[in-house]
């Protein structure tokens, strides 16, 4: 479903990715792992298409088209999600509105009618229960005030309305209690299914415990030091990330 | 109009006997103003002798005064002897007989606008009566007013028919001499709107200049005169979300809102004047002198603007709290694009005990747009128990634009009452990824957070008139990102 060949990549004259390779297949959850500035959260940005990062080199191909050659809000409506580490703050503009539009955009790209409000609202009132949030969310500013926990579970409501074939969650786990981090995990366990794919970005094993990978990846300068299963992360856990650096370095 | 040809001919001939003014029946006078313009004006429109000493006392004040400058707007000094002051409509001859001879990029914005087919050849100024017929609509329009007892013409029409009630209320909330453009517009204005609702008459419908007779007709000098008397209430739209092409590059226009005893006003203005294109040229000034008073007790009297058209705006509807327990709000909404600028605001003048007014403003930057709030609060030493809210929040789109925020607040009375909170924020580059992130378009983005931004004051208009202002931003704001 994706893949991702060689990629380098950089912000103004600094080179945070290079040469990086992944595959992910439906059906699979991937857990990207590595220490701060590893190039983690770069990845999953310029997936997305954030403008602020130049690819130099490699392919990223998503459904065998050229990811890298679509729009943002193109690669949104063919279906890659990216769960915000940071969720922005857009006050004034009304959550179920922002949410609305959204849907309906990629429902507008598949070529389906506009969603009707009671249809939304059922959906929207259905997935919030699953995710333990407050339906006045609805009514709020997007993100308005909302506490770092909120925001999280924002950005899963969102990902659960809109149902991606490739969501990519960077640091979604970070700053959450323990009941904000069991609602996460139980909505991205939700959304498993054979025809979609989820890399999870992570500092930390703590989300694994929730949501069991198929594959775990180590970064380290740039590209993907070390892949292996689930025990990987436990070994991570255990001994840190510098054996991974040691073990690339020898 | 009734006119009298010959009348108006000798006039203009004692002044100009050069023989340069030729074609009189093109219903326009040369470029000029002395005191003869002022006779002729007046005659053409047959008014009565206390009207145009009214007209000619605004004049010789109008001689003695200076242009402000104290408004962060710039532009090139204008000369006044270059304008014409009195020119006809277009004859149906001269106007485009179709929208096929109609420019295709304003049928464009039409379109985005959502205009019905209808109306788009009226507004393109395409001769009417060849394109449909408004007449049965405009007739039962007239027969609900009239039943209830409300008058609702055009000026001229006011000046003939209701002369005590012009002649009573003219000029009593903006006298002649109270600004340089109010005392132009005194002097010279073309025509515009009266409005009278009799004691105790809730006016069973929004009255719209679009319905008004003539409403194309008002050319660059308009003035309006609301009058609400005790116990009453109108709510009046002027203006029309469609772009308005004008020759005139000069706009001065004076509204004067009068509530007695218990009345309320309710006044809302959508302006989508020419602009200017996007390298600032053309494009109209409006400097425009609005001002209600809340003459009686218990009165309440609401401005609400979407101001996205204009070159300059120069405008400041304003409430006089004359009466005890009166009301005075102000909602705008100011967009600057490309190399627009707005100087615009309200001034609150509590007189009377127990007054309150609410300030509500948003200002809206982009491209190389400069928008600037000017509001002054002002509480008297006899207000007592005065209250004010003032909210004034500003938003930048893009990098090259500037927002500026002068509040003045002159508090005579220890009691009062008086808030003010400003902000100011940016679209950001992270919030536009973020919605493209969730398959958003950018334009979508930005009109969605613009919507936003606004939706206190778009809440306070009619309904459908809220309908169109968000359209309206929507196409005023286009390529404002990227």
């Amino acid at each position: 479903m994706l893949r991702i060949q060689n990629l380098t990549a950089r912000i103004g004259d600094t080179e945070i990715l290079s040469g990086l390779s992944l595959s992910v297949e439906a059906g699979e959850v991937h857990a990207i792992m590595g220490p701060n500035g590893s190039g983690k959260s770069t990845l999953a940005q310029v997936v997305a298409g954030h403008a602020d990062y130049e690819v130099t080199a490699g392919s990223v191909e998503f459904k065998g088209q050229d990811l890298l050659e679509l729009e943002p809000e193109e690669r949104a409506r063919e279906g890659v999600f990216l769960g915000f580490q940071y969720p922005v703050e857009i006050p004034g503009v009304n959550n179920a509105y922002l949410l609305k539009a959204a849907v309906n955009a990629k429902r507008e790209h598949r070529g389906q009618d506009e969603i009707d409000a009671f249809e939304f609202m059922k959906l929207a009132r259905e997935k919030m229960a699953m995710l333990g949030m407050d339906q006045k969310f609805l009514s709020r500013g997007v993100n308005e005030g909302f506490s770092g926990g909120e925001k999280k579970r924002n950005e899963i409501l969102q990902m659960a309305m809109l149902e991606p074939e490739l969501a990519i969650l960077d640091e979604t786990d970070s700053g959450l209690d323990i009941d904000a981090l069991k609602a996460v995990a139980g909505g991205v366990n939700a959304l498993r299914s054979p025809d979609r794919a989820i890399v999870l970005v992570t500092h930390y094993q703590r989300l694994l415990d929730y949501v069991e990978p198929d594959f775990v990846h180590v970064l380290s300068d740039g590209r993907i030091a070390r892949s292996g299963d689930k025990t990987l992360a436990l070994k991570l856990e255990a001994q840190g990330y510098d054996w991974v650096k040691e073990a690339v370095g020898a | 109009m009734s006119t009298e040809p010959e009348n108006i001919e000798s006039l203009v001939n004692q002044r100009y006997k050069h023989g340069f003014i030729t074609d009189i029946e093109t219903d326009a006078l040369p470029p000029g103003l002395d005191e003869d313009v002022v006779r002729a004006i007046s005659a053409r429109k047959n008014e009565p002798d206390w009207m145009l000493e009214w007209r000619l006392r605004a004049y010789r004040q109008w001689l003695a005064m200076r242009e402000p400058e104290w408004a962060h707007v710039h532009y090139p000094p204008i000369d006044y002897q270059e304008i014409s002051y009195f020119a006809a409509p277009k004859s149906d001859a001269d106007r485009p007989k179709s929208l096929d001879e109609v420019d295709p990029k304003l049928l464009e914005t039409y379109d985005k606008l959502g205009i019905p087919l209808h109306e788009r050849a009226r507004l393109a100024g395409v001769a009417v009566d060849a394109v449909f017929d408004s007449v049965s609509v405009t007739t039962t329009f007239k027969d609900k007013l009239s039943e209830a007892g409300v008058i609702f013409c055009s000026f001229s029409e006011a000046v003939e028919n209701h002369p005590e009630l012009v002649e009573k209320y003219l000029g009593s909330v903006v006298p002649q001499r109270d600004n340089f453009f109010a005392a132009l517009n005194s002097a010279v204005f073309s025509d515009g709107s009266f409005v009278y609702v009799p004691k105790g008459v809730r006016c069973p419908m929004e009255l719209s200049t679009y319905f008004r007779i003539n409403a194309a007709n008002t050319g660059q000098f308009e003035r309006t005169l609301i009058v609400a008397d005790e116990g009453s209430y109108v709510s009046y739209l002027e203006g029309c979300t469609a772009p308005m092409r004008d020759e005139n590059q000069l706009h001065a226009a004076v509204v004067e809102l009068v509530a007695l005893k218990d009345a309320e006003i309710k006044y809302s203005t959508v302006q989508n004047w020419y602009p200017g294109d996007e390298n600032g040229k053309g494009g109209i000034y409006n400097f425009v002198t609005k001002r209600g008073d809340c003459r009686g007790a218990n009165s309440k009297i609401s401005w609400t603007q979407v101001e996205t058209g204009s070159a300059i705006t120069w405008k400041y509807p304003s409430c006089i709290l004359r009466g005890d327990n009166s009301t005075g709000e102000f909602y705008s909404v100011a967009v600057a694009n490309n190399f627009q600028q707005a100087d615009t605001g309200t001034k609150m003048i509590h007189i009377g005990r127990n007054t309150s007014s609410t300030i509500v403003s948003k200002g809206i930057s982009a491209g190389k747009a400069q928008n600037a709030y000017r509001g002054l609060v002002k509480v008297m030493p006899q207000a007592h128990d005065a209250r004010n809210y003032t909210q004034c929040d500003s938003l930048l789109i893009g990098k090259e634009c500037g927002a500026h925020t002068f509040p003045y607040m002159e508090i005579k009375n220890p009691g009062a009452h008086v808030e003010h909170e400003a902000t100011t924020s940016k679209i950001s580059a992270n919030q536009l990824f973020y919605c493209r992130q969730r398959g958003i378009s950018e334009e979508d983005a930005v009109n969605m957070i613009v919507n936003g931004f606004c939706k206190e004051v778009f809440n306070e208009l009619p309904m459908e008139f809220a309908v169109e202002a968000q359209a309206l931003l929507n196409v005023s704001l286009e390529g404002a990102v990227g």
